[in-house]
């Protein structure tokens, strides 16, 4: 038998039917008597609602805010002193805060019907003075997105240790200060959103399928937004074509279709297009920084101290709230560094501008972007190669278990190893010499590293302290055998591309030894699964994986026992070994165990537990501050100065997530991540412009990085285990996409380094590097 | 987004086509659909009537003569690309037809749908400027020849009247010494292009040509006949910036840049190595 289990390189399940295109999505459903939607979406960023115009004979299909009797806002509040409260509606009510905020919901046989109907209605708005930069948003007088608060700020998060500002600049030999700036961004998920809701008379349930990666949590939201018990809720995610995040919120447009259909009485689909998406909702990223790094003589890290501003857009996002990227700048800015002194200040500020929501990486994307450059560019200030800085103040393997100074818990690992082993895979010394015989093409070289951590599967404690309206708990799963000796797994969380099918069947596998083909994980409803938070934060495979092998365990001891009964062997006599019950005197297949369970009682044993061979069991985390999965990037790359293209010509991720369930399932996600990362790097960027109007609306627009601009990356694993999991699995599902843009970024800054040209915005797109170069000459011949 | 609704039919002929458009001021023709298709969508273009031209085997057909090569409206680039078509030359239309958007995109999208839509970044538009070929215009009143540099009146406009069909293209022959080169320059693989440098060198006739994309349109063709291919120094950006602003290029200095590049390296790769 070949190995199936944990560590195993085993192809996807899920890809038999994803790669023959049998996947089943919210598209793919087709209920009787169906109708669709559009949305009717705020043309104007900020603007009073006046007379909404409907002609009479579509009146009955179109709903507006007044017609939504009994239906709450979104309320996405944190338990944080001074956050300050968004209701968001779930049609616009009053007045409207960003361009592609819903007004009206119109239903009609098709989805160009529907369209129709959308343009025929004739809305009255009265413009308001807009916000549209953060940064202008903080400046007292600037237009309030919620008047009753007086000023935009949603949030203050803010960390200080150890931190005398007089006393950091006596000790500081060296220091240096940035700012920095990330675009705003678009999650691209190749599905969109997509929402079918329809009533169930005979259970009295609403059943409402749609586009997910947290099902529990949005039944939940569903609730407490109409008002119905959670048991009159039944929520379904069936295949999801990625999420990345933007499938972890609730949308307002779930709620309206909630609602519509049992008003109705016949089910109801919205599909988001891409434009939806682009625009309107699925907003990511945007972050500014001005960043001062401290080192002493020797360039050793003394201190950092930051302000940074978060464009939060509108409203507060339901469950993770508009508080959750500052939150997280504060606390992982320090990066895998040791150092005395911090402050850091970060501002969740309100715009007119969609809600950011969480992408992949969610801050530390940003905060890698922000520390990463900056160190590199206190590295040339220094005259010191980017690495010595580092190495100076990395924490060390003998530190581990480390508590930095942001209070994180550092669970294992040996950062210093990762970063040498990247400096050696990408060939620095090589590349410097080669930078020195210049390239024949004209072209400028040069070479950037980066480096990041990935807290992941932390749970209550953290998020208890937010006071988010999702905390998340233990996990469970519930584990039954089929009467022909099949496992079924059920897990709360869901699969959209991690290989969770897969790779929850190694862990079970590892343990009863059945084969893979024979067990199946059921995921994506709340009738048929376990509560639980769902799959986001990188928590899958240690919070589900720890639940499986809890629930198999608990699955082998009734096993064993019945198997034992069958042998005529004491229970202490008998082993699982291989999916056998193994005795002094024979082995019984426990395949023959369940049969005889489920098809033959009459020769259990008479002491067996009537339990049966079905049990939920759950997982609690030794520790929930979670774990530490980190990596070291390293980009070479090629840049023409006088069109700003820029090649990535090598890149090499060294990569440490613990113990790997499946090494292969492990590269895929790296390398999704990275192309993400590409994207943040050189291409994606939603500009809005004075009136906060979104200046892409189509992938014409909004550039995404396709097979041909994602190169050849070498991934090299370490595989330090994690104290606290179960196998020493860590999660590592986001890493690919936090370190890319500081690694690019410094890479070419390396490459302009002595044209005195320092790009300090992402995405680095050719014309932010040529403009850059010509204010540098600018300078250069005024001085 | 999904479009207004519309009457669809399928012309039998050019002369029937072009009857529908007289009869029907709101019609538009409907050849690959690569750009169509998302206009209709996004409701930018919402026309009440769309006479498909696609099955029409007289806007299928290539025909060659002394001068050079016809090629009929519909035709795809994926069938340039392979060779499916006579090439006047040489292989430069399979290069250039080889870069355009994707493979996809190729199957379906049209040389003539190409011209007619006249989108600024289009590649066809800029390289058979250069090659001096003409378009072949169907109307009421029979058929006219515009060139293919003065077929552009702007971003998406054409010298097109509403009921004319562009039923061809018109490809001069060139010497077999002839040598061309063509550049992109692109944010990523397959996407339009921010600037396209086309260069054009037929020994035969002594003449050099150039042309460049503009965003504001219609291509700018510039004759070169002093650049002649190992004749001194390969023209630099610097260079070609000056033709460009000479021949009336207008652009902010970073897409005069591109444009100047574009040429630089259209021209390195009509020299050859």
């Amino acid at each position: 038998m070949t190995h199936q289990g944990i560590g195993a390189r085993l192809a996807r399940k899920e890809d038999d039917r994803y790669m023959r295109g049998r996947g089943q999505y919210v598209g793919d459903i087709k209920l009787a008597g169906m109708q669709e939607v559009a949305f009717l979406r705020s043309p104007l960023a900020h603007a009073r609602i006046g007379a909404v115009r409907i002609p009479a004979p579509i009146r009955e299909r179109v709903f507006i805010a007044e017609d939504l009797a009994g239906v709450a806002p979104i309320r996405a509040d944190t338990t944080l002193p001074g956050f300050k409260s968004s209701l968001q509606p779930v049609l616009a009510t009053g007045k409207v805060r960003y361009v592609g905020e819903l007004v009206a919901m119109c239903v009609a046989p098709t989805r160009a019907e529907a369209e129709d109907l959308v343009a025929a209605i004739d809305l009255d708005l009265e413009p308001l003075p807009v916000v549209a930069d953060m940064l202008e948003a903080r400046k007292p007088g600037a237009p309030l997105v919620h008047e009753h608060w007086g000023d935009n700020l949603f949030l203050t998060s803010a960390i200080e240790a150890n931190f005398d500002l007089d006393a950091v600049k006596a000790k500081a030999a060296r220091s240096i200060t940035r700012e920095l700036r990330t675009s705003r961004q678009v999650m691209s998920p190749l599905e969109g959103r997509g929402v079918v809701a329809s009533w169930d008379g005979r259970l009295g349930q609403l059943v409402v399928y749609t586009s997910t990666q947290q099902p529990h949590i949005v039944r939940s939201g569903l609730a407490e937004c109409l008002g119905l018990d959670e048991g009159q809720i039944r929520v379904v995610a069936p295949d999801v074509g990625g999420g990345f995040g933007y499938k972890g919120i609730l949308l307002p447009e779930e709620i309206a279709l909630a609602w519509a259909t049992r008003r109705l009485g016949c089910p109801l689909k919205w599909l988001e297009d891409r434009r939806e998406g682009l625009t309107a909702n699925a907003n990511c990223r945007e972050h500014h920084y001005i960043l001062t790094a401290y080192a002493d003589a020797s360039g050793r890290l003394l201190a950092l101290d930051c302000e940074a501003t978060v464009d939060a857009g509108a409203y507060s996002s339901y469950p993770f709230s508009a508080c959750l990227e500052g939150g997280q700048i504060v606390s992982i800015l320090p990066g895998l560094y040791d150092f005395p002194h911090y402050r850091c200040r970060a501002y969740s500020v309100a715009t007119n501008k969609p809600p950011i929501l969480p992408y992949r990486g969610v801050a530390r994307t940003g905060v890698c972007f922000a520390l990463e450059v900056t160190l590199e560019a206190l590295a040339r200030e220094i005259g010191a190669e980017p690495n010595e800085l580092r190495f100076k103040s990395l924490v060390r393997p003998e530190q581990m278990p480390f508590d930095n100074i942001a209070k994180r818990h550092f669970d294992s690992g040996d950062y210093p190893e990762a970063l040498r082993r990247a400096v050696e895979a990408i060939g620095f010394e090589a590349v410097r010499a080669r930078q020195r015989r210049g390239e024949p093409d004209g072209r400028r070289i040069g070479v950037g590293f980066a480096m990041y951590s990935e807290q992941a599967g932390h749970g209550t404690s953290v998020y208890a302290a937010w006071g988010i309206p999702m905390v998340p708990g233990h996990e469970q799963c519930q584990a039954r055998f089929t009467p022909d000796g099949g496992l079924e797994l059920r897990i709360g969380a869901h699969s959209h591309g991690q290989g969770l099918e897969t790779t929850l069947s190694q862990v079970a596998h590892s343990i009863l030894g059945v084969p893979h083909e024979r067990i199946r994980l059921v995921h994506g409803d709340t009738a048929e699964t376990p509560y639980s938070t769902g799959t986001w934060g990188s928590r899958s495979m240690i919070m589900s994986g720890g639940a499986v092998a809890a629930a198999c365990d608990a699955l082998a001891a009734r096993v064993l026992r019945i198997g034992a009964g069958l042998l005529q062997a004491r229970p202490e006599e008998v082993r699982l070994e291989a999916g056998e019950v193994v005795g002094p005197s024979g082995r019984i297949a426990v395949a023959d165990v369940a049969r005889t369970w489920y098809r033959r009682p009459q020769d259990l044993p008479g002491d067996v537990d009537p339990g049966g061979l079905e049990v939920t069991a759950g997982y609690k985390a030794q520790r929930d501050t979670g774990t530490f999965s980190y990596a070291a990037h390293a980009a070479v790359v090629a840049v023409d100065t006088e069109t700003g293209e820029l090649e990535i010509l090598d890149y090499v991720v060294v990569e440490d997530g613990g113990v790997l369930v499946n090494p292969m399932i492990v590269d895929g996600q790296i390398m999704g991540g990275l192309a993400q990362g590409i994207g943040t790097a050189l291409y994606e960027e939603m500009p809005f412009d004075a009136q906060a109007q979104p200046q892409a609306s189509t992938l014409a627009d909004y550039l995404l990085p396709g097979p041909t601009e994602v190169p050849e990356v070498r991934i090299l694993h370490m595989e330090t285990p994690s104290p606290y999991t179960r196998f020493g699995q860590k999660g590592l599902g986001e890493g690919g996409a936090i370190a890319p843009p500081a690694a690019i970024t410094n890479a070419l800054n390396d490459a302009l380094a002595d044209l005195g040209v320092e790009l300090l915005v992402s995405p680095i797109t050719p014309r932010r590097i040529v403009e850059a170069i010509e204010r540098a000459r600018s300078r250069a011949a005024a001085a | 987004m999904k479009p207004v609704a519309f009457e669809y039919t399928r012309a039998a002929s050019v002369a029937e086509a072009v009857r529908m458009l007289r009869d029907n001021p709101e019609a538009k023709v409907l050849a690959g659909g690569q750009t169509l298709g998302p206009m209709l969508n996004l409701r930018l273009a919402q026309p009440a009537l769309l006479v498909d031209i696609t099955r029409m085997a007289e806007l299928a057909a290539v025909a060659q003569d002394a001068d050079g090569v016809s090629i009929g409206a519909i035709v795809t680039h994926a069938a340039i690309e392979d060779g499916d078509v006579p090439d006047p030359t040489g292989g430069f239309l399979a290069r250039v037809a080889r870069g355009i958007a994707y493979r996809a995109v190729r199957t379906r999208g049209t040389v003539g749908g190409s011209l007619a839509h006249a989108d600024p970044a289009a590649d066809w538009l800029s390289c058979l400027a250069a090659l001096g070929a003409e378009a072949l215009i169907a109307g009421p009143q029979g058929s006219r020849r515009v060139p293919v540099a003065s077929l552009v009146r702007g971003a998406m406009a054409t010298v097109l009247e509403a009921h004319e069909l562009l039923a061809a293209v018109h490809i001069p022959r060139f010497s077999r010494e002839a040598r061309f080169g063509f550049h992109k320059v692109c944010r990523k693989t397959g996407e339009f292009a921010e600037a396209i440098g086309v260069a054009v060198h037929d020994p035969a006739r002594g003449s050099t040509r150039l042309a460049a994309s503009t965003p504001a349109g219609a291509p700018l063709v510039i004759d070169a006949c002093d650049l002649q291919p190992g004749r001194g120094a390969p023209p630099d950006t610097a260079e070609m910036r000056r033709r460009l602003s000479a021949a009336g290029f207008a652009s902010d200095a970073h897409g005069l840049t591109l444009g100047a590049v574009a040429l630089v390296r259209a021209f390195r790769e009509m020299t050859g190595p």
